[in-house]
């Protein structure tokens, strides 16, 4: 069983900060006015600690890291 | 000799407590505002703010044990937690320990914010409005050397500082972009007294 | 054959099931008729496993998409039948509240309603309140109705937790169609769910609620509400949350839920009328009715009506067309609710159906200033 993870966006609370796109522009990028677009597909691995920066700098709270567990 | 160096300390500390809070309220009112420059971006300044923080609580600790410490000063362990509990310069140092405990209250609610859930944590985080310049008074009224050149300097500084950047933050209206809009159409959907 | 519509309505007692009910709905393949076409068994058996005694059924008859009227039309010509459905469902999934959530503006269905609920059992009366759904195009999400029942406010709220997880005073929750409610009723005495009602409007000699066999087609339906008054230029199924469709494709299309039939809206766009004003219309009604809780639903429909309209008044800005083809991408499921997907694929379907037009529009305007 590998766990793997992907970025989850409470999109009400979101407030189009743009500190998730700074910190992870391989995942995230902004649209015309600064809300987030997420890649899809899980976290690579080597991204994981800046995506839990990410979750902790979002100054609203609003992204999350959520768990995704698959049989190898 | 070393009751000198423990009361220098402390003054020392405690000027840099100053500077260190004052840059701190300016990076959170700044981060409200989204600010980012070239070669500045936003989590720059959380992450400023967050470390400048802590750095401010390790001054301030030093202020805090030089200040028990010292016996100079008459001070008991109880005088820098009770509020107003010290015969040396009861009020101001009482004001001292209010700014203290609002500090804790802020950052231990900050670093557990992921529990809390962002209400309760922002709701907190406003007492840093009050507890900035109860330290300011508190550094005014007890610091000996209150009235020195550099010391008025300092203070004058950290308090334009936090002034001009409180200014901008009333001035600026609301940070979200979407806070008319939505409570136009909440307004229009919300029927509580009817209910 | 049991129908909804051309029977009286009357009270009769419930038939006496347990939760073979939702093994009977499983069978029948009965899904909602709201909208969203979701698995009805499904959704009972989610509340059912967590309901404690405490499960909440909400009757939604908001209603709120403008071309919609077959709500309207049940509950004004069949309250008992869609009360039936309430109450198996209060039996089934162990509830002990029922709420008539009926839009504001709805006054004689909401009178047929309770007229309806004043006749029945006591045991049955004691456990329903009524609300009166705002008259706004989201008020009928189900997390806005449980918004609004909780906290008297009906916009949408983020989801998880689900409704049969928490939703009305914390409970598991069944937010149930008014005309899904009603086929439960007929499967719980042995019918099928075989008929659907749609809403026919526009260039038709007889516009109105009608009720047709699944999988007929909606040339039938037309010829059902008299024929066409005029040449189509395309049809509109479900509604705005919807899909345009050329006229020769729409005529022979079998009308099924798992075909994009939505609420039952089917719209014949004439000739005479202009496709991009029409959907530069639709476009701004849509984003006027965003909660304005998330950014890329409030900022981007306004993006996708505004440049809509540019081209419809015949001057549009360089680039718009290219940015109503990527906007209407990216703004896809980032919005808390399903409001801007809806209004993504209703454009999406337009600049597809109507391509020759949108680019006349921005052609002429393009040569007229060069």
């Amino acid at each position: 069983m590998t766990k793997e993870f992907t970025l989850a966006i409470d999109r009400i609370k979101c407030d189009g900060r743009g500190l998730c796109a700074e910190l992870l522009p391989e995942l995230i990028r902004l649209d015309d006015w600064g809300y987030p677009i997420l890649a899809s597909g899980p976290i690579p691995e080597l991204l994981l600690p800046l995506a839990q920066r990410a979750v902790e700098d979002c100054p609203v709270l609003a992204i999350a890291l959520r768990r995704q567990q698959f049989t190898k | 000799m070393s009751n000198a160096l423990l009361w220098y300390t402390t003054r020392g500390a405690g000027a840099v407590t100053l500077v260190l809070l004052s840059s701190v309220v300016v990076l959170g009112i700044l981060s409200t505002q989204r600010f980012q420059g070239q070669g500045w971006p936003r989590f720059l300044t959380t992450g400023l703010h967050r470390n400048l923080a802590l750095m401010t609580l390790v001054f301030l600790a030093l202020h805090i044990v030089t200040a028990v410490v010292d016996p100079f000063t008459n001070l008991g362990w109880a005088a820098a937690i009770i509020p107003f509990s010290s015969s040396y310069r009861t009020i101001w140092l009482g004001l001292g320990v209010i700014a203290l405990e609002l500090l804790l209250a802020i950052v231990v609610t900050s670093l557990v914010r992921g529990f809390l859930g962002h209400r309760p944590w922002r709701a907190i985080h406003w007492l840093t409005y009050a507890a900035w310049p109860v330290g300011v008074v508190h550094g005014l009224g007890t610091g000996t050397d209150a009235w020195s050149a550099w010391m008025l300097a300092i203070t004058a500084a950290c308090v334009a500082g936090v002034g001009f950047a409180s200014v901008l933050r009333l001035t600026s209206g609301s940070p979200d972009p979407l806070a008319s809009a939505r409570a136009t159409f909440r307004a229009a959907v919300d029927r509580r007294e009817v209910r | 054959m049991t129908r909804l519509l051309g029977t009286p309505d009357a009270l009769s007692p419930l038939p006496n099931v347990g939760s073979g009910l939702i093994d009977a709905i499983e069978r029948s393949r009965l899904v909602g008729r709201g909208g969203a076409g979701f698995s009805v068994a499904t959704k009972w058996r989610a509340v059912a496993e967590r309901s404690r005694g405490d499960a909440v059924i909400v009757v939604n008859g908001a209603e709120g998409e403008p071309q919609s009227k077959k709500d309207r039309v049940l509950m004004t010509t069949r309250p008992h039948l869609i009360l039936d459905g309430a109450f198996l469902a209060t039996r089934v999934l162990r509830a002990r509240r029922v709420v008539l959530y009926i839009g504001e503006r709805h006054g004689e269905a909401r009178d047929a309603m309770l007229r309806a609920l004043a006749q029945r059992p006591e045991s049955e009366r004691n456990l329903v309140t009524t609300a009166a759904a705002p008259s706004r195009y989201v008020a009928g999400a189900e997390s806005a109705a449980i918004h609004f029942l909780n906290d008297g406010v009906a916009t949408p709220t983020t989801v998880p937790p689900y409704p049969f997880e928490r939703g009305v005073d914390g409970a598991p929750t069944l937010v149930q169609n008014v005309e899904t409610l009603a086929h439960i009723a007929l499967v719980a005495r042995g019918g099928t769910a075989s008929t659907t009602l749609v809403t026919l409007a526009g260039a038709l000699k007889r516009p109105g609620v009608l009720e047709v066999e699944l999988g007929s087609s909606i040339g039938e339906a037309v010829r059902q509400a008299g024929g066409l008054t005029e040449q189509a230029r395309a049809v509109l199924l479900g509604g705005y949350f919807g899909s345009w469709l050329e006229p020769e494709a729409a005529w022979t299309l079998p009308l099924d839920h798992g075909r994009r039939l939505g609420c039952g809206v089917i719209g014949i766009l004439p000739a005479s009328r202009c496709p991009v004003c029409e959907t530069a219309g639709i476009m701004r009604y849509l984003a006027g009715e965003s909660s304005a809780q998330c950014g890329p639903c409030f900022f981007g429909l306004r993006a996708l009506a505004d440049a809509c309209t540019r081209i419809s008044e015949g001057n549009p800005n360089l680039d718009d067309l290219t940015h109503l083809r990527r906007w209407a991408t990216e703004v896809r499921g980032r919005g808390a609710c399903r409001h801007p997907d809806g209004a993504a694929m209703f454009l999406s379907s337009a600049l597809s159906v109507f391509e020759r037009e949108f680019a006349n529009h921005t052609v002429h305007a393009l040569r007229r200033t060069a």
